[in-house]
């Protein structure tokens, strides 16, 4: 990963000094080193804080809705999966595709340090990543995890390809997988009525509200969201109304549908560790199965799912598997 | 044998349709002429076509209590709108499917066609459901979906 | 301050026989906001409106909520009383606790407690509701016809017979159209040219038709009472105005093997010609990829002969661009090709035929001068089978699902034709079903099996192969349960018939929906099938479904009917129940434009304040309130909400789902 972060950087400083791009999308160093954070270059100075790493999973494109409205060109950093959420975003007009040049970057799964801390790591002062392996080192030694186990949620069942590139930085060859990433619906939509609303009864009150989910999607872009839009009779603002509360998670997913790209952003940033993912994919798999697969992202242009129909779609009723 | 002290009221779920403007309030219209009966537990809400119902309308209803929502519209190609309901279609299922999955009965939401000359199917729908709906008892689940600490 | 009235009609005793209504009177004055309530025997009568307005003025009301009928019944007599009392007619609402109320419970409390409830969802709608306007737009005075068959032929005919100017908007060289090329008319068996030129030549003449032939639509820009229409006027290399229709230059023309396809193709004309005699304009068209001149710069034999000088090599495409109030498509049909059924043999065999091309060979101004003789070797076919269905009413994928309508109308009229000319001729129809529904049709029909002796017979055919010259036809007898076969001279294929192709481009131009097949789709499929869901679109012909000469012109002049009604009026009022975004919220994402069905949507820049006396160019929704019909299906697809529509709000709905939850 070493020798991609190097070839980044020496494209970002190219960019730059040549005046190509007036600013570079990028990671930067955090306190430590699981914590890098997106941020934007404007100068070869400021890319001695730049990094890519296995801990740079956030998703960048959302960033670029504000960004590439300053002036001059913007170059960004894309994995694969972000390029699905650039395009998307392209398709909604949010994003002007001219004033961005894309450096489509290989991936090859990022780690989530909080699954590594579950697992016993500590005081974590760097990684090492060999094939399937993962080395921690810290102040106490080093301790060895098996990758899988502690790849984000996300790269967990990642099949996703660069779908936008003005150039590409890939050094090494992707392993093939065989993954199903429906499988957790699936065990959902096999429980009971009973043992479903108890599931998600038990991870929903664990929200806090904290809205985290709403700012990282690459979706959930809006102006003004609707719970925020005094005149949508949703937003929560009147006294003992509950209604924001209790729903948001279903209206957010809802708005989501057909344009969610499934980059899972928001089951990696959320704090009470919600699997919020499983609310989207449902909707995804939903989709795929009544109305032909559909990956979000993969065009530029296009209908959504929710924005087309055909007079033989499956009606409501219809559309329940064997009820438990 | 009734015991008057612990009598209680028979339990009445509380219903809401949805009904465009074009075909079904016609429909529940012509119920009425044709003296058909239904509950009266089912309420009329009019709205030009069954694609301007929002899911936030259908999850409001059931946050403010009530036990079932139904929508209904013209029969899909017949929309006033030409093809309104083609997008109601794809909109409910998706929404049904999803409150469903998290766990709430799916009898509680329905989507019936009900054209303007309907009448007695307008009837036989409110009543299938109002039976439906009664079967399942009182709607608790949606409003129950997250529980705030210490309640 | 609201101060809201509401009126409880008891509609004699329909409402009040169920419905204690005085009591719902009695309670829904503690109801906060209501300053006046009331009942009375029938609201809707003079008497009823009068106390409404009454109060109205005395109570300084800001808002009405009629407890009476369905509002399909009265809401408009009660909007118009809230106007003549001066209150904007849309501060108006009406709970309907008679037919969803009254008729349909028997107990009393029940329905009373019902109609409580309603009566306080008004209540809390009408709370909500803002006074709207109907806006106004001018009528432009003018139709547009595209394509100039006999649908647009009828159409604008009967708009300019009204007073209306029209253009008539024809791809090819002239008008006329399909009907042009067919021989004979079911079932009266007059001949089709007899009774379309004369219109044709109506239509050159009228003094509000203006044709504008060899053009084709390229941008279509307003909306009803308002289109802007960019034509393009292909260049036909000849003066219309000079040329005379002399035909010198098709005589001297050296370049003779272009494919007549007014003929379909079944002999050649000259590079410069007049599609047939009775065109319409009488005007020359050079085909630029045949016309050696054109080709090679060598040649210019017509401009020499040319008596007038029309012959124009340099001539370029011109555009012109035109107003119009309504629009009416008449883009009619091809038969399908017939890549898809080699069983039959068509490519392979000269004497494999379609319909079309039979009319065409059965004409006396077509290739054989009205001789039937087969193309191959020219000689009198004695055996002829005619195979129906062919790419109609086929779910295999190849062909077209639906039925094609004429094809047995034609068939039979072609294999009478046959019998009655030529007695010597055996004919045989291979069909599935025959469908003759229509007046003096079935008679039609009937005649052609027992008078002239055509045998008809139930089943399909599998393939058509060349044996020694001789086409054999292999199908099935239903009726007889057995296979067989016959020995043909000539095949004739009754092709389906499919919308011609450029309506497709059409449709996206006028912003109209088409369906799986390429037919336009009607506004309403029984209540309104001449209009097109866009406003001001009027559909006319095949172009909207299959459908033979007499419904095509009666179509027609339903379309005119409408095109008139339209263009008699100065000014358009419009329905102010439409959506309107808040630019503020609007993300400018196009999701709302992907589901409106009317086109009625389009984004613009604008400047924003974002704070620090800065700003930035947002792309935002604009809804254009005269094409606008008010579905609601933008405000759904909308996730900021920013999307409303007019007259049943986001906040109206919720607070009337509130009211109307409460128990």
């Amino acid at each position: 990963m070493k020798d991609v972060e190097l070839k980044m950087l020496e494209r970002a400083k190219e960019l730059l000094a040549n005046g190509e791009v007036a600013r570079v999308v990028g990671w930067k160093k955090g306190d430590f080193c699981y914590d890098p954070s997106p941020a934007v270059f404007e100068t070869v100075e400021e890319l001695d804080e730049f990094v890519y790493d296995y801990f740079c999973g956030a998703n960048l494109s959302k960033y670029l809705i504000n960004i590439c409205k300053k002036e001059g060109k913007t170059a960004v950093f894309l994995k694969p999966c972000d390029t699905y959420s650039f395009n998307q975003l392209v398709k909604e007009h949010r994003i002007n595709r001219e004033n961005v040049y894309v450096i489509a970057v290989e991936c090859m799964a990022k780690l989530d340090i909080e699954k590594m801390k579950a697992q016993g790591a500590e005081f974590v002062m760097g990684v090492e990543v060999v094939d399937k392996e993962v080395k921690a080192f810290s102040p106490y030694g080093e301790k060895t995890f098996y990758k899988p186990d502690v790849v984000l949620t996300k790269c967990a069942t990642c099949e996703k390809t660069h779908q936008v590139k003005d150039e590409e930085i890939i050094l090494h060859e992707r392993p093939a997988r065989d993954v199903n990433r429906f499988a957790e619906v699936e065990a959902l939509e096999a429980m009971t009525e009973d043992e479903r609303f108890a599931f998600w009864r038990s991870q929903l009150s664990k929200c806090i509200r904290c809205n985290a989910c709403r700012n990282v999607c690459p979706a959930c872009s809006c102006v003004k969201c609707v719970f925020d839009n005094p005149n949508s009779g949703v937003a929560a603002k009147a006294n003992d109304d509950k209604f924001e509360e209790q729903l948001f998670h279903i209206i957010r997913a809802f708005h989501v549908a057909g344009r969610c790209t499934d980059c899972g952003e928001c089951s990696r940033v959320c704090p009470q560790n919600i699997p919020l993912h499983l609310l989207n994919r449902k909707y995804i798999k939903d989709i795929d199965g009544l109305y032909g697969e559909y990956q979000a992202g993969e065009t530029a242009d296009g209908k959504t799912p929710l924005t087309s129909y055909t007079e033989a779609d499956a009606e409501p009723k219809d559309v329940f598997g064997e009820v438990k | 044998m009734q015991d008057v002290t612990t009598e209680k009221k028979e339990y009445v779920p509380n219903i809401v349709a949805f009904c465009c403007n074009w075909c079904s309030y016609a429909g529940a219209d012509l119920a009425g002429s044709s003296r058909l009966t239904y509950p009266a537990n089912v309420k009329i809400i009019r709205v030009p076509c069954s694609c301007r119902v929002n899911p936030t309308f259908v999850l409001k209803a059931f946050q403010q209590g009530a036990d079932g929502v139904i929508l209904c519209g013209c029969h899909p190609g017949d929309c006033h709108y030409v093809t309104g309901n083609y997008y109601t279609r794809r909109r409910m299922a998706l929404l049904f499917s999803m409150l469903n999955y998290m766990g709430i009965e799916k009898d509680r939401t329905r989507v019936e066609w009900v054209s303007a000359a309907e009448g007695a199917k307008f009837a036989a729908v409110m009543n299938d459901f109002v039976k439906t709906v009664t079967e399942l008892g009182e709607n608790k689940r949606l409003t129950d979906l997250r529980v705030k600490e210490g309640e | 301050m609201q101060r809201i009235g509401v009126f409880i009609c008891w509609c004699g005793s329909n409402i009040a026989a169920t419905v204690d209504v005085e009591k719902v009177a009695e309670v829904i004055k503690s109801e906060p906001g209501v300053v006046f309530s009331a009942n009375y025997q029938y609201m809707c009568s003079e008497n009823g409106q009068q106390l409404v307005k009454k109060a109205i003025k005395e109570h300084n009301l800001t808002g009405v909520v009629i407890g009476a009928c369905s509002p399909r019944m009265h809401e408009a007599t009660f909007r118009k009383a809230a106007e003549e009392a001066g209150l904007n007619p849309y501060m108006v609402e009406v709970a309907n606790i008679r037919e969803h109320c009254s008729w349909i419970h028997k107990d009393m409390d029940e329905a009373t407690e019902k109609a409580v409830i309603l009566v306080r969802t008004a209540i809390a709608k009408v709370k909500l509701n803002a006074p709207l306007q109907a806006g106004e737009s001018p009528v432009v005075k003018r139709a547009l016809v595209i394509g100039g068959g006999i649908a647009g032929i009828q159409a604008a005919l009967d708009i300019a017979e009204a007073g209306f100017e029209v253009d008539i908007v024809e791809k090819n060289a002239t008008i006329g159209g399909r009907m042009a090329q067919i021989d004979k008319t079911f079932p009266t068996l007059d001949c089709s040219a007899c009774i379309l030129t004369p219109k044709m030549v109506d239509c050159a003449q009228h003094e509000n038709i203006d044709i504008l032939s060899y053009s084709e639509i390229e941008e279509v820009k307003g909306f009803v009472g308002n289109f802007s229409v960019k034509i393009r006027r292909k260049a036909r290399y000849v003066d219309e105005t000079k040329c005379t229709g002399c035909k010198i230059c098709m005589e001297k023309c050296p370049s003779k093997k272009g494919l007549n396809e007014f003929n379909m193709g079944l002999n050649t004309r000259p590079a410069i010609y007049i599609p047939f005699a009775q065109a319409i304009p009488n005007v020359a068209v050079i085909d630029p990829t045949q016309c050696i001149k054109l080709k090679t710069g060598k040649c210019g034999i017509c401009q020499k002969f040319c008596g007038v000088g029309a012959i124009d090599y340099e001539q370029k495409d011109t555009f012109i661009e035109r107003q119009y109030g309504a629009i009416v498509v008449a883009t009619g049909f091809k038969p399908i090709e017939l890549d898809n059924f080699n069983e039959y043999g068509y490519s392979d065999n000269k004497d494999v035929i379609t319909s079309l091309e039979l009319e065409r060979l059965m004409n006396a101004a077509g290739p054989t001068n009205g001789v039937l003789l087969r193309p191959s070797d020219g000689e009198h076919p004695k055996v002829i089978t005619f195979i129906q269905c062919v790419g109609s009413r086929d779910t295999s994928g190849c062909g077209k699902p639906y039925c094609s309508k004429i094809c047995c109308m034609y068939t039979a009229k072609h294999a009478m034709l046959i019998r009655e000319k030529y007695p010597d001729t055996e004919v045989h129809v291979f069909y599935i079903d025959v469908r003759t529904p229509g007046k003096n049709y079935d008679e039609f029909f009937r005649r052609a099996v027992e008078q002239y002796g055509v045998d008809y017979i139930k089943g399909m055919v599998g393939k058509v192969y060349n044996e020694n010259g001789k086409l054999m036809v292999q199908g099935s007898n239903l009726i007889d349960n057995e296979q067989i076969t016959i020995e043909s001279d000539l095949v004739v294929l009754a092709a389906a018939i499919e919308p011609e192709p450029a309506v497709r481009k059409i449709a996206t131009l006028l912003t109209t929906s088409i369906d799986t097949n390429n037919f336009l789709t009607e506004s309403h499929a029984k209540l309104r099938p001449v209009e097109s869901p866009t406003a001001g679109v009027y559909l006319a012909g095949v172009c909207q479904g299959p459908k033979d000469i007499p419904e095509t012109v009666s179509q027609a002049s339903a379309c005119a009917a409408k095109v008139i009604g339209l263009l008699v009026k100065d000014k358009l009022k419009t329905n102010p129940c439409v959506a309107m975004p808040d630019e503020t919220m609007c993300n400018g994402c196009s999701q709302c434009a992907n589901v409106c069905a009317y086109g009625a949507i389009t984004y613009v820049d604008k400047e924003f304040r974002i704070g620090g006396g800065k700003t930035e160019i947002r792309r935002v929704a604009n809804v254009n309130p005269a094409v606008c019909q008010g579905c609601g299906a933008c405000t759904v697809t909308c996730p900021s909400g920013a999307m409303d529509l007019k007259g049943f709000s986001s906040k109206q709905i919720m607070s009337e789902v509130e009211a109307i939850c409460k128990m």
